[in-house]
């Protein structure tokens, strides 16, 4: 069972595949495979160089409409495409965010002027955004966002500081949840601001992972300034386009993301053969059912992908909580399978191999981008109709 | 259910001659549908659903099967125009009292005698085996271990020598039976495939009783599920539905991701099935494996979220729960489907 491919979409696979093939075996052929999990924060000017190379031969945000600068792709166009990235050991992409929620956000809820402003740098990779949503006491309550915006004059005036921005350091923009009004109830008080990442008013401090590497960073704002007009979807409407925002997540990136967890999961198992835990019978089991997740993991994005309509199916529902918990169980047998020699790093100082790095961060899967609890919650109220707890 | 033959035969008479469910997998050159494994997954997950109590399972997708896999036009001829009229019904008797899923497990034997087969021995297990129009039988010729020399034989169920008797279980809603055979013969053209190739064929045929099981197994869990949910929105403690609490929400949303996940697994095999995929085997075991795991999980979990009145003889839970429980050993438990998982990913 596969995805069922007209011949225009085979011809697409092949197009995009001879094109990855020859720049990243060619100019860019030091980045493959970099930016991955745990490596996100290695190569940054290069993997820009390396997205607005992309934005010119038209491989930027190739799902959305032509007039906007994309390709028209449909969800199963980009699924491909996004498979034969990860083939060919594409680096990291640290468009990524403007690519896939700052622009449908605009293109959804935005004005012709922010859309004209905005969209066509994050089209040719000359615009790198970050996404500006959990503050120290906002986390899974998101609603509860205390970074606070004042209008003075034309401008807007930030105060507050948000927390777990990924790729703050390297990024032009970012869009902030701000409160605009104390006084209304804490859903209706908020404004989707664009703010420039390159002024006085901003700090940035990187956030040191477990593994070492630091993906994510603290923004301090502190009298940091927006422009007046800069607010997507009218001013303390906010929290409707951030929940918008995270319903554009349809699943593209689905199965590249699967074809990194085979590569993941085929080490698993030479290092079973290696050190002889393939002969036990306990690791036997804990393989297969590994194995056995990552089949059902394919088979359940298909389904999705295959899925006609605009509403999130339930395998869409279940899918972050399904992959997230399936990556971080395969670190744990990755590591168990080792057995003492899972302890040995690569060098000194503190040099992890690549196993022990996704083995590390796999731990932030099961929290970022909603956590297996919250997940649970929607797939609980979205998915089976279950009432609301109170809030 | 309670009656001893296990079913309710007006049931069966509508099914399969008014629905002519029995007729949509044979081929139309025996009367059937010719309809793929894949178009009978969605009427397996409603069975399971149901817990539909009747030789349906037994008839199709081992009878049947077994039949389709390894019978001659003459044997087929015979048999298959019966099976889609639901007007024989038919069984496959592998496994004996040793508990064992592999060729070891077949210890009747058979000998030759003249041209036909002299059948001895005690099989057990076997679905509908009382009542069964049609036994299919593995023994192995004497002497002989391993798969090597082991054969299968179509036996009626009124053969002389043939005594069969129901097998009392805690699941109610599938009648297993003893059948033992006290020198029973059988012509030669009683021998169904080629001789001593007999438990590849039972294996074969195992594989699909399997991925028919597992869709009957994400049904079954889903209505476990239906079940918990439904439940969770009406029954109200400390003044509100406990389906609001994220202790009930929790465990209802990881049926949910299990539930999908089985379906699947067992949709995928369907999909093998039809098309004499080499992966077959592994997708069958995979499918086996996960979807005994998530309903026993539901069934499990609908008892603990219907409190009280979830452990009664009253409420339905417990017949999720103990037919989970009988479909997670059937054809080999979980443990076993992992070991063959393993095996075929080299390792």
């Amino acid at each position: 069972m596969e995805l069922q491919l007209t011949k225009e979409e085979e011809a697409f696979r092949q197009e995009a595949r001879a094109w990855l093939q020859e720049q990243l075996n060619g100019p860019f052929k030091d980045l493959r495979g970099r930016g991955a999990s745990g490596d996100q924060d290695t190569y940054i000017e290069e993997r820009i160089a390396w997205g607005k190379t992309m934005g010119a031969a038209g491989w930027n945000c190739i799902g959305w409409p032509k007039e906007l600068g994309g390709r028209g792709c449909t969800i199963k166009e980009e699924a491909v495409f996004n498979e034969e990235y990860v083939r060919a050991n594409g680096p990291g992409n640290v468009g990524h965010i403007g690519e896939t929620l700052l622009g449908p956000t605009l293109i959804h809820f935005g004005s012709p002027e922010q859309q004209k402003r905005f969209l066509p740098p994050i089209v040719s990779g000359e615009e790198i955004w970050c996404q500006g949503y959990s503050e120290p006491g906002a986390g899974s309550d998101l609603a509860n966002v205390q970074t606070k915006a004042t209008l003075v004059g034309d401008e807007w005036v930030i105060e507050g500081q948000k927390i777990w921005t990924s790729g703050a350091q390297y990024s032009d923009w970012c869009f902030v949840l701000c409160r605009t009004d104390s006084e209304a109830p804490k859903h209706r008080g908020i404004s989707y601001i664009l703010v420039p990442m390159r002024q006085e008013g901003i700090e940035v401090r990187p956030i040191k992972q477990m593994g070492g590497s630091s993906e994510f960073a603290e923004v301090f704002f502190d009298g940091a300034k927006a422009h007046e007009d800069h607010v997507v979807g009218g001013i303390n409407n906010g929290w409707k386009v951030a929940m918008g925002t995270l319903a554009f997540e349809r699943g593209a990136s689905t199965l590249g993301q699967q074809y990194l967890f085979q590569k993941e999961f085929e080490q698993v198992v030479a290092v079973a053969k290696r050190t002889g835990a393939a002969n036990d019978p306990i690791f036997r089991q804990r393989i297969a059912d590994a194995g056995i997740g990552l089949k059902i993991m394919r088979v359940n994005a298909l389904r999705m992908l295959e899925h006609e309509g605009a509403d999130l199916n339930r395998e869409a529902l279940i899918s972050k909580l399904y992959w997230s918990n399936w990556h971080r169980d395969l670190g744990k047998l990755a590591m168990d399978l080792l057995g003492p020699e899972a302890e040995l790093l690569e060098g000194a100082p503190y040099e992890l191999t690549g196993m022990q790095k996704w083995y590390l961060f796999a731990r932030a899967d099961t929290i970022y981008a909603g956590s297996n609890q919250v997940q649970r919650n929607i797939i609980g109220e979205r998915g089976l109709g279950l009432p609301k707890e109170p809030r | 259910m309670e009656t001893e033959q296990g079913y309710d035969s007006a049931t069966w008479e509508q099914l399969s001659e008014e629905l002519a469910w029995t007729a949509l997998t044979i081929p139309e050159d025996y009367g059937g549908l010719g309809m793929s494994y894949l178009d009978l997954h969605p009427l397996m997950e409603e069975m399971g659903r149901a817990l539909l109590c009747s030789p349906f399972f037994s008839t199709i997708c081992l009878g049947a099967n077994a039949l389709l896999l390894g019978g001659g036009d003459a044997q087929k001829e015979q048999h298959l125009p019966g099976i889609a009229a639901g007007e024989t019904t038919a069984t496959l008797a592998y496994a004996e009292k040793n508990n064992r899923t592999d060729a070891e497990g077949v210890e009747a034997t058979y000998s030759r005698n003249g041209s036909g087969y002299i059948l001895r021995g005690d099989k057990s297990y076997v679905i509908d085996g009382h009542t069964a129009d049609l036994l299919i039988v593995a023994a192995r010729l004497e002497n002989s271990d391993g798969a090597e020399g082991v054969s299968l034989f179509l036996v009626p169920g009124d053969a002389e020598g043939v005594k069969r008797a129901w097998l009392p279980t805690m699941d109610q809603t599938r009648r297993l039976a003893t059948v033992e055979l006290g020198d029973v013969a059988v012509a030669a053209d009683a021998l169904l495939g080629e001789e001593g190739r007999g438990w590849d064929l039972c294996e074969r045929t195992l594989d699909l009783a399997r991925i028919a099981l597992a869709a009957e197994q994400v049904g079954a869990a889903e209505r476990c599920l239906d079940m918990s949910v439904e439940y969770a929105k009406v029954r109200k403690q400390f003044g509100r539905p406990i389906g609001s609490f994220q202790a009930i929400k929790h465990k209802c949303a990881d049926m949910l991701m299990m539930v999908e996940s089985a379906r699947s697994a067992a949709f995928y095999a369907s999909a093998l099935a039809g098309q004499g995929e080499p992966d077959l085997e592994e997708a069958a075991s995979s499918a086996k494996a996960f979807c005994s795991d998530t309903f026993f999980h539901c069934a499990a979990e609908n008892i603990q979220i219907h409190g009280g009145i979830g452990f009664t003889w009253e409420h339905a839970a417990h017949m999720y729960f103990k037919r989970a429980k009988a479909a997670e050993a059937l054809f080999g438990a979980p443990s076993f489907h992992r070991e063959r998982v393993a095996k075929r990913m080299g390792l």
